[in-house]
């Protein structure tokens, strides 16, 4: 019986991915369980396993090939079995462990987001260099409209597909083309002519990750009405706390962080608020069983979000020692398909960069995220006296589609009262 | 610069390197007695100048390339003239199997340090007479192919050749030798290997030599004016060939034309379409296009010749539809 491999589900926003390298050639033994290509997606590369035994009979999906998920990407069967090819696709994507449900509005991984991808998989008739340019910029092949003999796509298609392509960022200035200066008609006076302006600098291409960022950024700002709420958390008790555990822990190697504790605090604040503990949903508004804590971790070129699951169950402790192997992970670009995606909440903590405050954007779906500042020494005034504390600025950014300023203060005092009271993160 | 011809520049180049080294002679049928100097006069004069070094041989090809070979083993640096391409075919196991092999067969104890000069091409001389074999004679290792355009390459490559301790072929061309082009009175030379940017141009590499060179750079004129800007990549040396210009000019301009006067099966532009896929494959923006001489023995009659032959039309019609995407 040949078993079809297909583009895995990894993280529940995850449409597609990209063949980075398949480590099996065709005719080639495999086990199941063995890895057998390299998927790239928008946040990761990892390699996908055997899902069965036999021979790697066919591949279907080629190195640069982006496909969606689900769909067939090479047949393992016995060496004699007849194959059909090519085979029908996959009809339902292998289920993620994530219970997250797809969101109306998915926040497209792909910065291609206009055209709809036809239907099948036949053979894309590009030439190599127009090949090489759309696999450079992430473009779907199947979107471009090809204008070489029996529609063979060239450079300047794909050059042309790109030049139409939503821009995330401002539009360069344009081509420092001498303006030519056309003879005005005599009967009119001469027109004046724009001053050009010249390009100076080097033009970076974008990286996968650097096109996410920026669709899923400008996406978030577009579609969520952000607002925003600032509270000043006093850390003395806090830190004090955070010594004795430190020094108990010490032996284990184990460090906790202020994030750990933000991330603990905020767990535990958003079981008494489940509303923030949500999803906006054209239809509704899905709250989530799980609280599952998503973590910007800045990684060499942009960042990444990676998730403590369930973060309300676990310990400190057990935060602490996930948060270092997961951040671990995230800056060598070695993630695990678990250590992303399926946050219900988000944290950004700028921290060790002696910031005031900030403000985060919304990292859809989620209904908050909370930009963490710089615990510093502060005047403050207690019982009328000015004294110096440890104030710590928590910002959260809201989705005012799910919750509003109220809920959003209490939720975020919880926060303050726990971090203000520690010993209540710890039993 | 003072302009010159093809022919006149091949003769300075053998003066100059008789003056500078006494080794160096020349042998051939009528080098001495016909039209003053060579069938196509390039050695008029010389025999007077150098007595004694200029010697007409019998009508025997074989024997001429032999002879030089036995000269350059011992200590001369011939310069054997063979009238046209057509009578090398006679001293074929002198050159391939002889003058090839004597250096790597003695392990470089002897070296072979001579030049077999001949006109390639057509000329109104029908179909033994009309032939271009730079794609044979460029098939064979260790011998080094010259193929120049343009007086100035010629003058400069040749007396490199003759300086060179490896056998050259030196393939002048037929319709070259009259045409006239700047060459300083200075001394320069040109090294072996090195191709020639005879136009750059963004849009659509030609890859040519010989007398194609000249052909192409009046196509790259014609397609200035429709837009097209042409770059052209003269090889000058077959073999050693310069690869990683051409790649360069590849990788730019990610279309590729080889233009060559000879028959295209087996051609030269075979050759380097398959090097262009090779090592370019992911520039390439269209198949590489061969532009090459029709594969029927050369016709006499004038107006067939030249439909034969590729000329500068062919090469604009095949640019024009590499740029429309017709290949």
């Amino acid at each position: 019986m040949p078993t079809n491999i297909t583009m895995p589900q990894m993280g529940f926003d995850m449409t597609e991915g990209t063949i980075a390298a398949w480590l099996k050639k065709e005719g080639d033994m495999v086990t199941r369980g063995e890895p057998i290509a390299e998927i790239e997606t928008d946040k990761t590369t990892i390699q996908i396993e055997a899902f069965a035994s036999g021979v790697l009979r066919k591949i279907i999906a080629q190195p640069g090939q982006r496909v969606p998920v689900g769909e067939v990407i090479a047949i393992i069967a016995d060496p004699s079995e007849a194959i059909d090819e090519p085979i029908a696709r996959a009809a339902t994507p292998q289920p993620e462990s994530s219970v997250l449900p797809q969101p109306a509005e998915s926040v497209a991984t792909s910065v291609v987001v206009s055209g709809v991808v036809p239907e099948g998989s036949e053979r894309i008739v590009a030439t190599p260099v127009a090949k090489r340019i759309a696999q450079e910029h992430g473009i779907d092949l199947r979107l471009v409209k090809g204008s070489g003999p029996e529609g063979r796509i060239t450079k300047a298609d794909v050059e042309a597909f790109l030049a139409s392509m939503p821009k995330a960022a401002p539009a360069p200035p344009a081509p420092a083309v001498a303006p030519v200066a056309a003879p005005a008609p005599a009967a009119l006076p001469p027109q004046p002519q724009p001053e050009p302006v010249p390009v100076v600098g080097i033009k970076q291409p974008l990286s996968r990750m650097r096109q996410t960022i920026a669709a899923r950024m400008a996406a978030s700002k577009q579609q969520v009405p952000h607002f925003y709420i600032t509270v000043s958390v006093e850390m003395d008790a806090a830190l004090a706390l955070r010594e004795q555990i430190n020094a108990a822990l010490k032996s284990e190697g184990v460090k906790v962080s202020i994030n750990d504790m933000v991330i603990r605090a905020a767990a535990l604040a958003l079981r008494r608020f489940p509303n923030l503990n949500a999803s906006f949903m054209n239809d509704g508004i899905q709250m989530h069983d799980h609280i599952n804590i998503g973590v910007a971790v800045s990684v060499p070129d942009g960042l990444v979000t990676v998730t403590v699951r369930d973060a309300d169950t676990k310990s400190l402790k057990q935060i602490s020692q996930e948060m270092t192997a997961l951040a671990a992970r995230a800056r060598e670009g070695k993630m695990l398909p678990s250590d992303y995606g399926g946050q219900t909440f988000t944290i950004s903590n700028l921290g060790m960069y002696g910031v005031d405050n900030f403000i985060a954007i919304v990292n859809q779906p989620d209904a908050a995220i909370l930009a963490v500042a710089t615990a510093q020494p502060m005047p403050v005034v207690r019982e009328g006296q000015i004294v110096i504390r440890t104030m710590m600025n928590l910002t959260l950014s809201g989705d005012h589609r799910v919750t509003d300023g109220a809920e959003a203060a209490q939720f975020l005092n919880e926060i303050k009262r726990l971090l203000e009271n520690p010993w209540g993160l710890v039993l | 610069m003072p302009e010159i011809t093809y022919r006149e520049a091949l003769k300075r180049a053998l003066r100059e390197e008789m003056q500078r080294d006494p080794t160096v002679v020349i042998w051939g049928e009528d080098v001495v007695a016909y039209a003053g100097g060579g069938a196509y006069g390039v050695t008029a004069g010389l025999a007077k100048e150098f007595p004694g070094r200029v010697r007409d041989t019998p009508i025997a090809e074989e024997a001429i390339v032999g002879v030089g070979l036995g000269a350059a083993m011992g200590g001369l640096r011939p310069v054997c003239e063979i009238m046209t391409v057509n009578f090398t075919l006679v001293a074929w196991d002198q050159i391939v199997n002889h003058v090839a092999k004597q250096s790597h067969m003695f392990n470089g104890q002897i070296k072979v340090p001579m030049v077999i000069r001949t006109p390639n091409g057509h000329g109104r001389t029908a179909a033994t007479h009309s032939q271009n074999f730079d794609a044979w004679f460029a098939s064979i290792p260790s011998l080094k192919v010259v193929a120049p355009a343009t007086p100035y390459d010629a003058k400069g490559l040749l007396k490199t050749a003759i300086r060179d301790d490896d056998p050259v072929i030196f393939l002048e061309h037929l319709q070259l030798y009259s045409t006239r082009g700047e060459v300083p009175d200075e001394e320069y030379l040109i090294p072996i290997g090195e191709a020639d940017y005879k136009r750059r141009g963004k849009d659509i590499t030609i890859v040519t030599w010989g007398r194609m060179t000249i052909e192409s750079l009046k196509a790259a004129k014609i397609l200035a004016e429709e837009g097209i800007d042409v770059e052209i990549v003269d090889l000058r040396t077959l073999r050693p060939m310069d690869v990683p210009t051409i790649l360069e000019s590849v990788r730019k301009t990610n279309r590729a034309i080889v233009v060559e006067e000879g028959w295209r099966t087996c051609g030269l532009g075979a050759e380097i379409a398959a090097t262009i896929q090779e090592q370019a494959f992911n520039y390439l923006d269209a198949p590489v296009a061969r532009v090459a001489g029709l594969e029927v023995p050369m016709p006499y009659a004038r107006n067939l010749e030249r439909a034969t032959i590729p000329f500068a039309e062919d090469v604009v019609e095949a640019v024009r539809a590499m740029m429309r995407n017709e290949y």
